[in-house]
């Protein structure tokens, strides 16, 4: 959160274009309507594809439901294996066709009512919360370190097209997008915790965890976080730096800055003030919109790590097939990618004062 | 080199001639293009990269001497419990024929003996013991001799021996004679201290007990004299071969606590080779089931890359029919699809193809099954990004002049579509389809790395790296991982950095 709002009192003391009142209200009642229309647009979109997430796990085999059927039974003075499965089965809505039954989901999950975990056996919301500011703090550590390091790297690249520095900062761009997580991860394992033993191989905490005073506990997982975060920003950082690069270079080519060249800005100025300020525009709607993202969990990092975020928790829910969990998992998924893209439409909009809205 | 100074001597003359090869040359796009991508010089590596991958996959395989699942082994000598030597130093009794020797009276005479005592009473009965020899005593009461006691045991090889028998072979043992005689039949005893009757072996001497470990293993007594006589060299380990020819390796250890030795044969088992070192029959060494690591990597390259093909085609082929149909008759068409696509976009991929996954394992599905599911399922989520592409291309594209003139021209939509609009979207198609390649090839590395991709007996780079989930092979094995790793590593590369070479060469605005 906090870097969407830096970023905006930067966009905020823009030159806007001084148009008359008249028109900028005009404006915003458009952007108001522009909003609300997206936002209904999206609610039908997440109906969909709920829906279609729904169908596909209805037609998986839930060999679960019967497992803990058959165990519930076997327990001393149980109901029979008959009756504990329909009971089962009710309570999941998986007595009903797909329809009813998602209908049924849909009703509950609306209340925010998404069920008891069959891997946890706790409210699905309740593993929810506690997980979930892991894995916020990882990926916005990730993210602001990603901002540190592609932003600058993806500006230099730029203003010194085919020197040799772009072409060392295109190649590593490409080589960090290229790298399979799981193989880099594993890399860095072998090299930090192995050779040099600097970090421990698995977990969020060591094994004197419960010794330690607050301070040290904080510092214990903080430890702990240093090598899925650096995975993290290598295997992402990529893709933010070429995104810079590519923007600035059309900044870089665009009149007004030989314009401002030609009035004999110095270089300094023209690429600081002049051009870097316009490539934040596409910058800030890209950054903006994968800000929903930092909560979707990294979960293969968290899965290789073993460090509990929700990407970790919902890979082994997802592996026995829990279908509550999964179900609420991909169902959040799917709210932050559309979260995501309107952000990132509506900053584009708001940001952009040529964008004008129709 | 004189030839090169002519040539450059005539183009200097032909400098001011305006013949037409020294106008302006003409290239054509497609030319260009080329020209454009090989001056890049991250594309050219990148293409030399992907070259060299596709011949170690697909011609490598041909080439390689094994089958990706040819499996070799090794034989591995380990060390089992064999047998347990304890020389005895208790006595031990037999009694003479047709008498008693109860365990009161072996108590009574080991108090005797321990006192040196030449004899002993029991129940008002008076036991005479007389020492015959060292560690040798006979016990008899009133002239009858009741029993013996020994430390040096008498083994019988074949029918049991008669008390008589065992009797007088301790005492010429004890006194060192060669020969003995019971009952008129004469026995002989030799240096290794076999008894013999008539050039026939009855039975032998020893004082060291050999039992075996596991019940039923017969020990021979050829093999018992070779371990006693590395015991009393104090050898650690002999060789011996048994009466069937097969020769095994043992080892002796002695443990001072219990005073007995420990004799652990070694047996040679036949086993996969596993995690064999490079040498020279397999370069890479081989994997946890003793395959050729170069041959599976091979083949898992194959894998890899025909699932990336095949996953690309497929969502290619769908999104550029839906994004055609949407780009070209837009209204409610368009709003139609992009809302479908729009809906696909949100379906997280990663969740889904993993409880698909889960769920595969669970029905047990056949692994060739397996990798058909992958793709078509990685195909179809993967549609809407080229849909989004296409129809956006071509809503740009509509509205220029030559679609006017192909409309005016009166051809068929179809024909309007695929001939006139799809060939100019497919500059950025190929840029796009490129880097498809590139994260498809890591997607199913990471879904085979978590067990839920490719499976055994199947290859694929990331089935392979997914070795080091032990952490043993992780930090020892360092040839099980890294090659597939970098073999991994240098198509996405490769493919990465062809697409980037690409959509620079395609773009006009480029200055080089």
């Amino acid at each position: 959160m906090q870097i969407g709002s830096c970023f905006f009192t930067v966009i905020v003391k823009l030159p806007f274009p001084k148009g008359a009142a008249a028109d900028q209200e005009r404006n915003d009642t458009r952007m108001r309507k522009y909003i609300l229309k997206r936002i209904a647009l999206a609610v039908v979109i997440l109906f969909c594809s709920t829906f279609i997430i729904y169908a596909l796990l209805r037609c998986l085999p839930a060999s679960y439901v019967e497992n803990m059927a058959m165990q519930l039974a076997m327990k001393p003075g149980a109901k029979p294996y008959d009756e504990w499965l329909a009971q089962l089965n009710a309570s999941y809505g998986l007595d009903k066709s797909i329809v009813p039954g998602y209908l049924t989901w849909l009703q509950d999950a609306i209340r925010g009512n998404f069920g008891d975990s069959w891997k946890y056996t706790v409210p699905v919301l309740q593993k929810f919360k506690e997980v979930i500011w892991l894995s916020f703090t990882m990926g916005a550590v990730a993210m602001v370190l990603e901002l540190i390091i592609a932003i600058p790297l993806g500006v230099i690249a730029a203003t010194k097209q085919y020197s040799r520095a772009d072409y060392a900062i295109t190649a590593g761009a490409l080589v960090g997008i290229s790298l399979p997580t799981f193989f880099f991860a594993t890399i860095l394992k072998l090299v930090f915790s192995v050779k040099l033993g600097w970090f421990d191989l698995y977990g969020l905490v060591g094994r004197n965890y419960a010794q330690l005073d607050a301070m040290g506990q904080l510092l214990d997982k903080a430890n702990h976080l240093v090598l899925p975060i650096i995975t993290l920003v290598i295997v992402s950082v990529g893709s933010l730096m070429r995104y810079t690069r590519t923007n600035m270079l059309e900044v870089l080519n665009a009149d007004y800055i030989r314009t401002a060249r030609a009035k004999g800005l110095s270089e300094k100025r023209v690429i600081y003030q002049h051009a870097f300020r316009n490539t934040l525009i596409p910058l800030v709607t890209i950054v903006g919109g994968s800000l929903p993202g930092l909560f979707s969990g990294a979960l293969i990092t968290e899965t290789l790590f073993s460090i509990p975020g929700i990407g970790f928790t919902s890979y082994q829910a997802m592996l026995i097939g829990d279908i509550p969990f999964s179900m609420f998992y991909m169902t959040f998924l799917a709210i932050l990618t559309l979260a995501g893209n309107l952000i990132s439409d509506i900053l584009y909009a708001v940001v952009d004062p040529r964008v004008r809205i129709a | 080199m004189i030839e090169k100074k002519d040539e450059t001597k005539k183009t200097e003359n032909t400098e001011y001639s305006l013949n037409d090869d020294r106008r302006v040359k003409v290239l054509s796009p497609g030319a260009l293009v080329i020209k454009r991508f090989l001056r890049n010089r991250l594309a050219v590596v990148g293409m030399i990269m992907l070259l060299s991958m596709f011949i170690f996959s697909f011609i490598g395989g041909l080439i390689s001497p094994y089958r990706q699942d040819e499996q070799f082994y090794r034989y591995e000598s380990q060390m089992q419990d064999y047998a347990g030597v304890v020389e005895n130093d208790a006595f031990r009794y037999i009694s003479a024929e047709g008498q008693d020797f109860s365990s009161v009276l072996q108590a009574k005479f080991q108090l005797a003996y321990q006192e040196k005592q030449e004899s002993f009473d029991y129940k008002d009965i008076i036991y005479d013991v007389k020492e015959e020899g060292t560690d040798l005593y006979s016990i008899s009461s009133e002239g009858t001799l009741l029993a013996v006691a020994y430390k040096d045991i008498v083994n019988a090889e074949g029918a049991d021996l008669p008390f008589a028998v065992k009797y007088e072979a301790l005492k010429a043992y004890t006194a060192g004679e060669e020969s003995f005689s019971v009952d008129g039949e004469d026995y002989s005893l030799d240096a290794d201290a076999n008894i013999s009757k008539g050039g026939a072996v009855v039975g032998y001497i020893s004082r060291f007990v050999v039992s075996p470990v596991e019940n039923g293993v017969a020990i021979e007594r050829v093999f018992k004299e070779e371990l006693e006589e590395a015991i009393s060299n104090n050898q650690e380990e002999f060789v011996y071969t048994d009466s069937e020819g097969e020769e095994f390796t043992y080892k002796i250890s002695y443990d001072p606590t219990t005073k007995n030795w420990m004799v652990k044969q070694g047996k040679e088992t036949y086993v996969y080779d596993s995690y064999a070192k490079p040498s020279k029959s397999h370069l890479l060494g081989t994997d946890t089931n003793g395959m050729d690591m170069l041959t599976r990597l091979m083949y898992g390259g194959r894998v890899s890359l025909i699932i990336g093909f095949i996953v690309v085609f497929i969502e290619t082929f769908l999104g550029v029919i839906l994004g055609g149909l949407a780009g070209y008759f837009g209204k409610w068409v368009d709003m139609l699809i992009m809302r479908i696509v729009d809906v696909f976009y949100c379906i997280p991929s990663m969740p889904l193809i993993i409880i698909m996954g889960a769920a595969m394992d669970a029905m047990k599905v056949e692994p060739m099954t397996r990798m058909i599911y992958l793709m078509l399922v990685l195909g179809f989520l993967g549609w809407p990004a080229v849909t989004r592409l296409v129809r956006g291309q071509i809503l740009s594209l509509r509205e220029q002049e030559f679609m006017t003139a192909a409309e005016a021209s009166g051809i068929r939509v179809s024909r309007r579509i695929f001939k006139h609009l799809i060939p100019n979207v497919i500059p950025q198609l190929i840029v796009m389809c490129t880097m498809n390649l590139g994260s498809t090839i890591i997607m199913e590395a990471t879904l085979s790395f978590l067990g839920i991709g490719v499976k055994f007996p199947f290859a694929s780079w990331g089935n392979i790296i997914s070795d080091v989930n032990d952490a043993y092979v992780m930090t020892h094995y360092w040839f099980v991982w890294i090659p597939a790793g970098i073999c991994l590593l240098i198509a996405v590369l490769g493919f990465n950095f062809v697409g980037d070479g690409l959509r620079d060469a395609f773009d006009p605005k480029m200055k080089r």
